[in-house]
């Protein structure tokens, strides 16, 4: 017997993968374009859904590692097309595969560094931390010409992947639902293992975990780089998305935003982040079609969402999380 | 580089940190007190310079405009903390962060719907206009040095405030033990809303003396709220002497980083590129500082007694 959570979250994907099909079918290019958007947002999310759902890490910084997966992508496109070395001799290359790896692994580096102090803390002070620390990479962005600096980095061609013509939009959509697919079997992975286990005990009563011998501060720490990790993925499928990277990606409306998506589709749960990607996406396409000052209205949503109705999308639909 | 101008940039620095302490003590108030992060503190110092600019605009006095904007900030404040604040004190941080970022939202697409998408200016007043002589020939403006005046002044003020009166022996008691005082027969609800409201005037008064320094546009309160949060971070949350210390250590490393790094570096590299380097890594000086000090003392510099 399916439980009534899984029904919905195959719903769920199905229908991510259902409207751009359909919207290929007739003709309807744009749509695809957004749900590449949601595709690519949701994977973010269930980035930081690791470390804020699973962990209760509240991290307000991952824009920060959003922003490095993208230029990431944007620097070694850029390095590739120009043929100019990069570093030690290294060159660059539009091969996504090669970039996604970059990117995963200087957004792992990064959240383990920017972990390694901000955990130290917890609570008011981690939410805080986490955010200058992104601020920091931001005005490293801002100030520092070689890429563009406040201009941001153009990406002339959408980088490649093996034998798919990835600046078709339906490829390059499913080239990103997939991805989000592996990532969310990732998170639920980890969710189900030991470790998980422990990460999510931690969040529940670190003194507990501690008593029974296992140090939270490594648990935290490896789950926070791997979450780092995952958003830079989605950072430099960002980047080919829109074949442009600026310091906006970096900036905290970003990490505002990642956390907006997970509370409103619902904290820890897998399709958590799905469900929020797509209400995020919607009503941005449709309240901006209606009126120019959307935030406005975004933002009583969301002063609604969190004052009444808690749980987000799926805890309305699903019920209640079983876990705490 | 001569003494004169790294005076002037230290001065320069000095009205950064009393700015930002007005902004950094509201913060930790709000936070010692009642447990509340609040992200749209620099709403409220937006609304603080808006209202200062328009009725500065009407009246033709910077005065009015300075009382105006102390005025909208609080009930802007007060207001918000009616509505919306109040229900978020027994929440985790999760939510308040939240909230209070739908209340960013709000409050900037809010004001850019009344007064479109244009930058205000707001004039010095007269009487602080001009210069003057410092030792070694320096000519430093009077509206800058009166900031740091008005800055030093409201930081003695809330010393007193704090120390010495009734209502900041209600705010002590309710920083210590919340349902105590309530037992007490304190109404707590009444004082939560004078304490959100005064750190709101607070951060409205540095948005307007601010504003006659730059131009008063929407969004610029976010770029200060994150140099405050630094600030309460380094200086220990929920401490108003930490935040005095911190905003000063913030505003002079920042200000002097942006003027003495590229010199330093001058010394080794191309100027060009100690331009380039000097000034990229003196917009991470701060938050290296910041990572230095939790480094050693997670808790910031002058740790609150409770949690």
């Amino acid at each position: 017997m399916i439980s009534r959570e899984n029904l919905i979250n195959l719903i769920l994907a199905a229908l991510l993968l259902a409207v751009p099909l359909a919207a290929y079918a007739s003709g309807e290019q744009f749509y695809i374009t957004l749900a590449t958007r949601i595709a690519i947002l949701a994977l973010a999310a269930t980035g930081l859904n690791l470390a804020l759902g699973l962990g209760g890490l509240v991290s307000f910084g991952h824009a920060a590692f959003f922003g490095i997966g993208g230029y990431a992508a944007g620097i070694l496109a850029t390095h590739g097309f120009s043929g100019d070395p990069l570093l030690l001799g290294l060159s660059g290359t539009n091969q996504m595969p090669v970039i996604w790896l970059v990117a995963v692994l200087a957004a792992s580096f990064v959240g383990l560094v920017i972990g390694a102090i901000s955990l130290r803390t917890s609570g008011v002070y981690f939410i805080m931390i986490t955010l200058a620390f992104a601020q920091m990479v931001y005005y490293f962005a801002i100030s520092w010409p070689a890429y563009g600096g406040e201009d941001g980095l153009s990406i002339l061609v959408r980088n490649q992947f093996a034998g798919i013509n990835t600046m078709r939009p339906l490829n390059f959509f499913l080239i990103c639902y997939v991805t989000l697919l592996v990532a969310l079997g990732l998170f639920s992975l980890i969710r189900g293992s030991r470790f998980g286990s422990a990460l999510q005990a931690a969040r529940q009563n670190e003194v507990r975990v501690a008593t029974v011998g296992i140090a939270p501060f490594r648990i935290r720490l490896t789950a926070f780089a791997i979450s780092a990790g995952i958003t830079g993925l989605a950072g430099a499928l960002f980047a080919d998305l829109n074949r442009f990277v600026s310091p906006s990606m970096l900036s905290w409306h970003m990490s505002g935003e990642l956390i907006v998506l997970i509370i409103l589709g619902g904290v820890g749960r897998l399709f958590g982040p799905v469900a929020g990607a797509m209400l995020y996406v919607i009503f941005e396409y449709a309240l901006g079609g209606v009126t120019e000052r959307w935030q406005f209205f975004l933002g009583l949503i969301l002063l609604g969402v969190v004052l009444f109705a808690r749980g987000g999308l799926l805890g309305l639909l699903a019920g209640r999380a079983k876990h705490g | 580089m001569t003494l004169a101008l790294a005076l002037e940039q230290l001065l320069n620095g000095l009205q950064l940190g009393v700015m930002l302490f007005l902004m950094a003590a509201g913060l930790t108030l709000i936070f010692g007190v009642m447990g509340l992060i609040n992200l749209a503190h620099g709403s409220l110092y937006m609304v603080g310079a808006f209202a200062c600019a328009a009725v500065a605009a009407a009246t033709g006095s910077f005065w009015i405009g300075l009382v105006a904007s102390l005025i909208a900030a609080a009930a802007a404040g007060a207001l918000v903390e009616l509505l919306v604040i109040r229900r978020l004190y027994d929440r985790d941080h999760l939510d308040q962060v939240l909230a209070t970022f739908a209340l960013i939202l709000i409050f900037s697409e809010g004001t850019r719907w009344l007064f479109g998408s244009f930058p205000l200016y707001l004039d010095i007043p007269p009487i602080l206009g001009g210069a003057v002589m410092l030792p070694g020939g320096l000519q430093y403006p009077v509206y800058r040095l009166a900031i740091i005046a008005a800055g030093a002044l409201v930081a003695f003020g809330l010393y007193v405030l704090i120390s010495r009166t009734r209502l900041g022996m209600r705010i002590r008691a309710g920083e210590s033990d919340r349902e105590m005082i309530g037992a007490l027969g304190v109404d707590i609800r009444t004082l939560y809303t004078v304490v959100f409201a005064l750190g709101a005037a607070l951060a409205g008064l540095a948005g307007a003396m601010v504003g006659a320094l730059q131009s008063v546009q929407v969004g610029m309160g976010e770029p200060v709220l994150i140099l405050a949060f630094v600030v309460i971070v380094i200086g220990g949350i929920g401490s108003i002497k930490g935040a005095l210390f911190g905003a000063l250590l913030v505003g002079v490393t920042d200000t002097m980083g942006r003027f003495l790094l590229p010199q330093l570096l001058a010394l080794f590299v191309p100027p060009a590129q100690a331009g380039m380097i000097g000034g990229a890594a003196a917009s991470m000086l701060i938050y290296i500082v910041m990572a230095l000090i939790l480094a050693v003392k997670p808790r910031g510099l002058f740790p609150a007694a409770h949690a």
